[in-house]
């Protein structure tokens, strides 16, 4: 694993040292003939929680998902925890202790709330126990025998962020995790977002949410036509607001 | 009794039924692993029946050179075909993984030619005979009909092979994995489970459960290369009428389309041959997923 000194503000924080968990060069991925991203840069440490922002098609979903290896023809370099996975397939990757959760939520039909809860298999020791995250989510332990596809949308979102963190993994890359849910829902979400960052887990959010991911993150990556345009750290959301205003706005 | 409601002789109907039970047996273990092989690869196996026919002729050659039996057979048989399916998978049909489902249809269309026409050259278009196990020669009287011990042992033996395999679908981890595999294979694989893997031995599962069914039926058929060819169009159908990649829908529909043939024997001997292709016509109608498919 290397490690990078700097001093430098991340979040707030005055750090002198930083474990890269992440790290991200000149990462080009296509659909077909459609080339999606032009060459992405960005590192994240260890225990960061950081947002990929942008409007729709900027290219934060296919960030995460050519860092998963859901993409086929991707180039570049992608080094996670000191090991280049470029090449690596998706079941590799997960097992480097990365847990993903899709902006579809992914919850298969054909398993019941327990059965989704317990189907991917370890990968990285540390774990939640089902006890602790059906405390996490309280719903879930009341309807555990039904059938995941019919849950609400909140509970499906619970659902698919318990299922991740059960595997051990602490690489978590979350997209559009508050897509269409109540703010009762979202406020929970929050709640939990800063439980797993107080844990140290490293977390990759892609958000539309601006409101719900700015108090959260201690960097936001802003994206637009498959570049990152700009790094906002969280102490420089004022000073750079202008930022927003010209990538985020509709 | 309704037999003399009907004016048809208890014999004649409890035989045809009995008939139609064993073949829906057969039709319930080969749409079975139809299902589990378009389920998991999305790929229409027309090697099917070539591959029940390698699973008669393995239980052949296993007792002409090994002295293997038939008991011996059904183990080493489908384990030997189910690991030449997997040479199938992984050197041919993984190359087709991402392309439109007629290149599988046309791959495995050929692979049955080529496999059948090769046994044709090879042993000849007339059947091999095969021994019928000395524990299960004779029967049992039933007063209204000779049951022979061979033919409710492949009843028997199907079934438990199908429970087996419902109750891995459904009741153990790996079922679960082949199940998500089914719906979302991508997002399987970013959870960390090797779903290419995964894939490869479904469809040797796939082909041993083939293979099976060859050796259940080596005794009742003789051992014919062109064995497969004159079943699979059948079983297809079946597979379409339980809906496509459905486990209870393969067994319930194997078991009941056999009947359904046998019973049309009794009452319409010359519809029996398209009576499983009217109800497909009438199910894609009424219910294009199948009667235990989930539609779209």
């Amino acid at each position: 694993m290397s490690v990078a000194v700097h001093n430098t503000d991340i979040g707030g924080q005055h750090l002198s040292e930083h474990i890269e968990e992440l790290r991200i060069s000149d990462l080009h991925a296509f659909y077909g003939e459609s080339h999606a991203l032009h060459g992405i840069d960005l590192t994240v440490y260890q225990g960061e929680l950081v947002t990929l922002l942008g409007r729709n098609g900027s290219g934060r979903t296919t960030t995460l998902r050519a860092v998963m290896g859901l993409i086929g023809h991707r180039t570049g370099s992608v080094v996670l925890k000191g090991t280049e996975i470029i090449k690596a397939p998706p079941h590799v990757i997960a097992h480097l202790g990365v847990g993903y959760c899709p902006e579809e939520r992914g919850i298969f039909a054909s398993l019941n709330v327990e059965e989704n809860l317990m189907l991917p298999p370890s990968v990285a020791p540390g774990g939640m126990s089902v006890e602790e995250l059906y405390d996490m989510f309280p719903n879930l332990a009341e309807r555990r025998r039904s059938q995941g596809t019919r849950l609400s949308g909140g509970e499906q979102q619970m659902l698919a962020m318990a299922r991740i963190l059960r595997t051990g993994a602490n690489v978590l890359l979350l997209d559009e995790i508050t897509e269409g849910l109540a703010p009762v829902i979202v406020d929970k979400l929050a709640e939990v977002l800063i439980e797993l960052k107080s844990r140290g887990y490293t977390v990759i959010l892609v958000e539309q949410n601006f409101r719900f991911a700015a108090p959260l993150a201690d960097r936001h990556f802003i994206m637009d036509h498959g570049h990152i345009v700009e790094t906002v750290a969280a102490d420089e959301l004022e000073s750079k607001s202008h930022v927003f205003d010209q990538y985020l706005s509709v | 009794m309704l037999t003399d409601l009907l004016g048809i002789p208890p014999q004649v109907l409890f035989g045809q039924l009995l008939l139609g039970l064993i073949n829906g047996a057969f039709y319930a273990v080969l749409s079975l692993g139809l299902a589990v092989i378009f389920g998991l690869l999305n790929i229409v196996n027309f090697a099917h029946g070539a591959l029940y026919m390698l699973g008669a002729f393995a239980a052949w050659f296993l007792a002409k050179y090994l002295g293997i039996g038939y008991w011996g057979a059904l183990i080493f048989a489908p384990i030997i075909v189910g690991a030449f399916g997997i040479v199938i998978e992984r050197f041919l049909l993984r190359r087709l993984s991402g392309v439109d489902h007629l290149y599988g249809l046309l791959l495995t269309f050929g692979l049955a030619l080529v496999i059948e026409g090769t046994f044709v050259k090879l042993f000849g278009a007339s059947g091999i005979p095969y021994p019928t196990p000395k524990q299960l020669t004779g029967g049992i009287n039933l007063g209204f009909m000779f049951l022979p011990w061979y033919r409710a042992w492949v009843v028997v033996a199907s079934l438990v092979v199908c429970v087996a395999t419902w109750v891995l679908f459904e009741r153990t981890k790996i079922g679960a994995y082949l199940r998500a595999g089914t719906e979302n294979p991508k997002l399987l694989q970013a959870f960390g489970v090797n779903v290419p893997v995964l894939t490869t031995l479904a469809y040797g599962y796939g082909v041993a459960l083939a293979a099976f069914a060859g050796v259940l039926a080596a005794p009742i058929t003789q051992v014919n290369p062109l064995m497969g060819s004159n079943l699979i169009i059948v079983v297809f159908a079946v597979v379409v009428i339980g809906g496509m990649g459905s486990i209870v829908g393969a067994v319930v529909t194997g078991l009941a389309m056999g009947v359904i043939e046998g019973l049309t024997k009794v009452f319409w001997p010359e519809a029996s041959a398209t009576v499983i292709f009217v109800v497909m016509a009438i199910v894609l109608v009424l219910r294009p997923a199948g009667l235990f498919g989930k539609t779209a």
